[in-house]
């Protein structure tokens, strides 16, 4: 944890550390703070005066209809963007790490999503399958489908699915790429000598082999999903339409700035702080796992 | 490969080069859009090979904006975006190599402490705080300022554990060495560390770029005046329009701008990106 080596000098680290430290308090642990604090507290309508009410608002939350639905919808949707966008890049790492040649030029062309920001990523659908000028809703109504996401819930949460998959392919594909090529030739060799058709090879080798990184990547893309997709969901369809597409995040934004309810958005806050913390501790167990190995 | 089976990799190839079309298709679609005048995107099926109105189109969002939307001229928008990302970038990039340095290289009391509590942070990102950090932010008079855009997204744990984890590979002997030639804190930091730690900040640099550049949230609500605004927000404006359709030739050319300077990073500077995203992950 520390060099054997080491300087001393009386105010030095200290000015060094400041202004992270400094940083740190002022914008992460300080307002992390009044979230818990505010939690357990209820304003009145026109926030003079604020009553300490224990547990109330996290009770309440657990019994509203709404916030129930914007639980099952996040988690639908994490589990879609993470299963949709993780099997895309698999399939792809996979093929790409079959050619020879061309490899490269592959890798650049996929790499780019991922510098896209996701908002940016979610006009790029939303314009696609635009009802009335998008190419993608065209075709669907060609093929005898109406899209149309501003009325239809279902359409609008597939949208904004496929607009965050999309955006998470190019991450997926690098690590799933890198832990392909880390697997020693010689294991697929000695199967390929015993008669094992790639196909065999793949589902018996190569992806027991892979599970890892495979878990590695879930977590991240829970995340991400979780949290990152706000840009997506706020600037296509607004949680809308009637909720459909309200993920948590999305929601603590909403109640909090355009409800002013803040007891209320507080407590989300508390509770999506503390699927973060779980989903980083199970992050943060499974690399000591992969150290020891 | 393992063996020659001309068919699967034949298969492999056309499978890649379909699932890249699929992956390119919103891309060449907005490019398209974004070389039309409005009309053309109005009858359909939309065209699928680019106008002649490149020039018109993005000299207009460039200088004059849509009108629609409040008519920030987006060049202003991406003027905002750069100072953002590059403040973000260079601020997170240098206080996290101090701090690191200091818990690393120095004995002082409640250096373990200090790193943790850099360390918690690693786990809130600003999505779940959003309120009171606005709240901090309002105190502080940092609305509607290039500060209140970068400093609180500066403090980022990532980076100072990138660096801690790097410093601790670094000779023990370059220390020692450097102390008996009488070099003192400041030097070996200067002159030694600095010049060693070169690639992992050139990698650091082009993640945080990005991560800087493609801010939405946190923009979103420190910015109430348009001459503040970022592009990665201001697009949102555009697309959700009262009362009237988005002007989309106009909306997909600034989609276009946006997207232009991140994916020029990652596209020139790939090793670096690689590098970078695999050893923030670590």
């Amino acid at each position: 944890m520390i060099k054997r080596v080491v300087f001393r000098h009386r105010w030095l680290p200290f000015a060094l550390v400041g202004p992270q430290l400094l940083i740190t308090f002022v914008f992460f642990i300080w307002p992390a703070s009044q979230a818990l604090y505010q939690s357990f507290l209820v304003e009145d309508a026109f926030g003079l005066a604020s009553e300490f009410v224990w547990l109330d608002n996290f009770i309440e939350l657990f019994a509203d209809e709404h916030y129930l639905a914007s639980f099952r919808t996040t988690i639908v949707f994490s589990v879609s963007v993470a299963g949709l966008s993780m099997s895309l890049a698999l399939l792809l790492a996979v093929m790409a790490d079959r050619v020879i040649r061309g490899a490269m030029a592959y890798k650049t062309l996929l790499i780019w999503p991922y510098a896209v920001a996701p908002a940016v990523a979610g006009v790029l659908w939303f314009f696609m399958f635009n009802p009335t000028v998008g190419i993608n809703a065209f075709v669907l109504h060609q093929l005898g489908y109406d899209w149309n996401h501003y009325l239809d819930g279902g359409d609008a949460l597939i949208l904004v699915i496929i607009a965050a998959s999309w955006n998470q392919i190019s991450y997926n594909f690098l690590f799933f790429l890198a832990g392909l090529q880390a697997i020693p030739r010689s294991l697929i060799e000695a199967a390929a000598i015993d008669g094992a058709t790639p196909f065999k090879r793949f589902w018996t080798i190569v992806f027991p082999l892979l599970s890892p990184t495979t878990f590695f990547l879930l977590v991240v893309n829970s995340v991400f999903a979780f949290f990152n997709t706000f840009g997506i969901i706020h600037a296509t369809t607004e949680g809308g339409p009637f909720q459909a597409t309200t993920i948590l995040v999305y929601k603590v934004y909403n109640d909090g700035f355009i409800g002013l309810d803040l007891g209320g958005s507080a407590a989300q806050s508390v509770i999506l702080m503390i699927i973060v913390i779980g989903l980083t501790v199970v992050q943060f167990r499974y690399i000591e796992r992969k150290v020891e190995y | 490969m393992v063996e020659n089976r001309p068919y699967l990799t034949f298969a492999s190839h056309v499978i890649v080069i379909i699932c890249l079309a699929m992956i390119m298709l919103p891309i060449w679609i907005a490019f398209v859009a974004s070389t039309h005048p409005m009309e053309a995107l109005l009858t359909q099926p939309i065209p699928m090979w680019p106008g002649d109105q490149f020039f018109e189109n993005y000299s207009t969002v460039l200088g004059a904006g849509i009108q629609a939307a409040g008519g920030v001229p987006v060049g202003t928008m991406m003027f905002n975006s750069l100072v953002m990302a590059l403040s973000i970038t260079i601020g997170k990039i240098a206080i996290s190599l101090i701090a690191a340095y200091a818990v690393v290289y120095f004995s002082f009391p409640f250096r373990m402490t200090c790193f943790w509590i850099i360390f918690i942070t690693l786990m809130l990102p600003v999505e779940v705080r959003i309120l009171p950090t606005f709240k901090v932010a309002a105190d502080l008079g940092l609305l509607n300022t290039y500060a209140g855009l970068s400093l609180p997204l500066i403090a980022s744990a990532t980076a100072t554990f990138l660096f801690r984890q790097f410093f601790l590979t670094v000779p023990e002997e370059l220390t020692e060495a450097a102390r008996i030639d009488g070099a003192g804190p400041l030097k070996f930091f200067k002159d030694i560390l600095l010049p060693l730690s070169r690639t992992n900040i050139a990698a650091l640099f082009v993640i945080l770029f990005i991560y800087g550049w493609n801010q939405y949230l946190w923009p979103l609500l420190v910015t109430t005046e348009e001459s503040f605004y970022t592009v990665v927000m201001g697009i949102q404006r555009m697309v959700n329009v009262s009362e009237s359709r988005p002007v989309w030739h106009l909306v997909m050319a600034t989609t276009m701008l946006a997207m232009l300077p991140p994916v020029i990073v990652v596209v020139t500077m790939q090793k670096l990106f690689v590098k970078g995203l695999v050893e923030t992950e670590k």
